[in-house]
């Protein structure tokens, strides 16, 4: 199936959602990777954040600093694996609708999806460009000291995909289905 | 040395060189993929059946484009830009080459514009500027000759990864080392951002092995060891990993590599040590012949003019 979903997005939406099927986004999302991930489990969200129904992108992205404001450049995924580690008191504290990156995530995060009603996908890796160009506005940017890659940027996003779902809300984990160690060696 | 009468001014010279001729490769080389490459992604979509892996090519090929009409780095983890020089001891700018490295290094880094990636191990502090510690990274080898050849690798992150070195025991040997390799790449391989390239090298100890494992990284895709032993386990290595299924953006499909490369040392007779070095199919890989005069020839990129 094919979904057009803006954000905030509704606990019953993205219980809709199933492994295989392809989202394009239309609105807010934020970018946090390791850096980001540690400081907000410590500090807590920034001050009048609010991310429930929102969407998390695994992104360390390039901007440039113009006059006129920032100018995205490049805004490909990250690898999502290394979050695993973050993910599920992340989704817990925060009730984020949808997260997205590129390859799988483990256990713990598809447990909390299936707990809290949230969903991985995973844009396809190294189209940066192609990215970018689904983003319309660099809205902002927190924990800039972090450095670029690893601060919360928050972008306005239009029909941004296509988006797998890799796990979903229901138990569906389409890396883990394929990747599982088999006879394949 | 022999410097010719109207380049005498060698620094004028090396800065011409490294500020305008190589920064501007490097900026090239962020937004296009070599020859090879490129072929061999577009090539392995035309042969692709899944119909998750033919939207995740049509997404790559739109991507390439797009880079090379917005003039953007076609992806934002631009890396750690590396070096790889083969220089010829007779090459006149040698003693200055570390400098244009970095000072084109640090061109590009503002024109292109490349995304700061240095990281500071212990304090986990981004310098800001592409630069630190070893970095950019530089490689040497000096040969007998007046010419240089340079190879740029902007090693991105998520593609290296899978990466990994280990000394095996003799009995333990190649059979070992083949599967390490598969189950890494089968692990790992999927988040990498796959088509992937896989460099692996042999030798006596980690470090060989680990810089081999390199060299074969960068190798042509599509060219092949001399040696017909390890021309053979590159193409038994290729076989199994497409046979891993793991498919562009590991959703699945027809081929999963866009080469395994072998390069090897003689081992110890105590030691049989591998590494793996792995790419990603937007690998940004680039080489440039320059002659004595400073002519400057790519060898990668048919577009760089």
């Amino acid at each position: 199936m094919e979904y057009h979903l803006k954000t905030p997005m509704t606990n019953d939406t993205v219980r809709k959602l199933r492994a295989g099927d392809i989202v394009y986004i239309t609105g807010r999302m934020i970018t946090l990777r390791d850096e980001g991930h540690a400081r907000f489990l410590e500090e807590g969200a920034p001050e009048g954040l609010d991310l429930k129904g929102a969407v998390l992108y695994h992104c360390g992205p390039i901007v440039a600093k113009k006059e006129s404001g920032f100018e995205l450049v490049s805004a490909g995924p990250t690898t999502s694996m290394r979050l695993e580690k973050y993910e599920a008191d992340f989704i817990e504290k925060t009730g984020i609708s949808l997260i997205v990156g590129k390859g799988g995530m483990g256990d713990k995060t598809e447990a909390a999806c299936r707990e809290y009603g949230s969903v991985h996908g995973i844009f396809p890796g190294g189209c940066a460009v192609a990215a970018a160009t689904h983003i319309t506005k660099v809205a902002g940017v927190i924990w800039e000291d972090l450095g670029m890659p690893e601060a919360m940027w928050i972008f306005d996003a239009e029909e941004f995909g296509p988006v797998t779902v890799n796990i979903d809300a229901a138990g569906g984990n389409l890396m883990k289905r394929r990747h599982s160690k088999g006879d394949v060696l | 040395m022999k410097v010719p009468e109207e380049r005498n001014n060698v620094n004028d010279t090396a800065g011409k060189f490294g500020e305008l001729e190589l920064a501007r490769f490097v900026c090239h080389l962020a937004s296009h993929l070599p020859d090879d490459v490129e072929e061999r992604v577009r090539a392995m979509a035309k042969k692709e059946t899944n119909e998750a892996a033919l939207k995740t090519y049509g997404c790559m090929i739109e991507n390439m484009e797009l880079a090379d009409s917005l003039k953007r780095p076609l992806c934002q983890d631009t890396g750690i830009p590396c070096f790889y020089v083969k220089a010829g001891s007779d090459w006149p700018l040698l003693g200055s080459l570390d400098e244009i490295i970095k000072s084109a290094a640090a061109k590009a880094f503002r024109d292109a514009p490349l995304r700061p990636n240095a990281v500071d191990p212990f304090t986990g502090k981004n310098s800001g500027n592409n630069e630190g510690p070893r970095t950019p990274y530089i490689d040497w080898e000096i040969v007998p000759g007046d010419e240089l050849e340079m190879t740029v690798y902007l090693s991105g992150g998520g593609c290296s990864l899978p990466g990994f070195a280990v000394v095996l025991t003799p009995g333990e040997g190649i059979e070992k080392a083949k599967k390490l390799i598969l189950d890494r790449l089968l692990e790992r391989g999927v988040n990498a951002c796959p088509p992937l390239i896989a460099g692996v090298g042999i030798g006596s100890s980690a470090d060989i092995a680990g810089k081999l494992s390199k060299k074969a990284l960068l190798r042509p895709v599509g060219s092949v060891n001399e040696c017909e032993n390890a021309a053979a386990l590159e193409r038994e290595l290729f076989k199994k990993a497409n046979d891993l299924g793991i498919g562009p953006g590991g959703l699945g499909g027809v081929e999963s590599v866009l080469a395994v490369n072998v390069e090897f040392a003689a081992r110890h007779p105590a030691t049989f040590a591998v590494a793996l070095s792995t790419g990603c199919w937007a690998t940004r890989r680039g080489t440039l012949k320059v002659d004595w005069d400073l002519n400057v020839t790519c060898l990668s990129h048919r577009d760089f003019r």
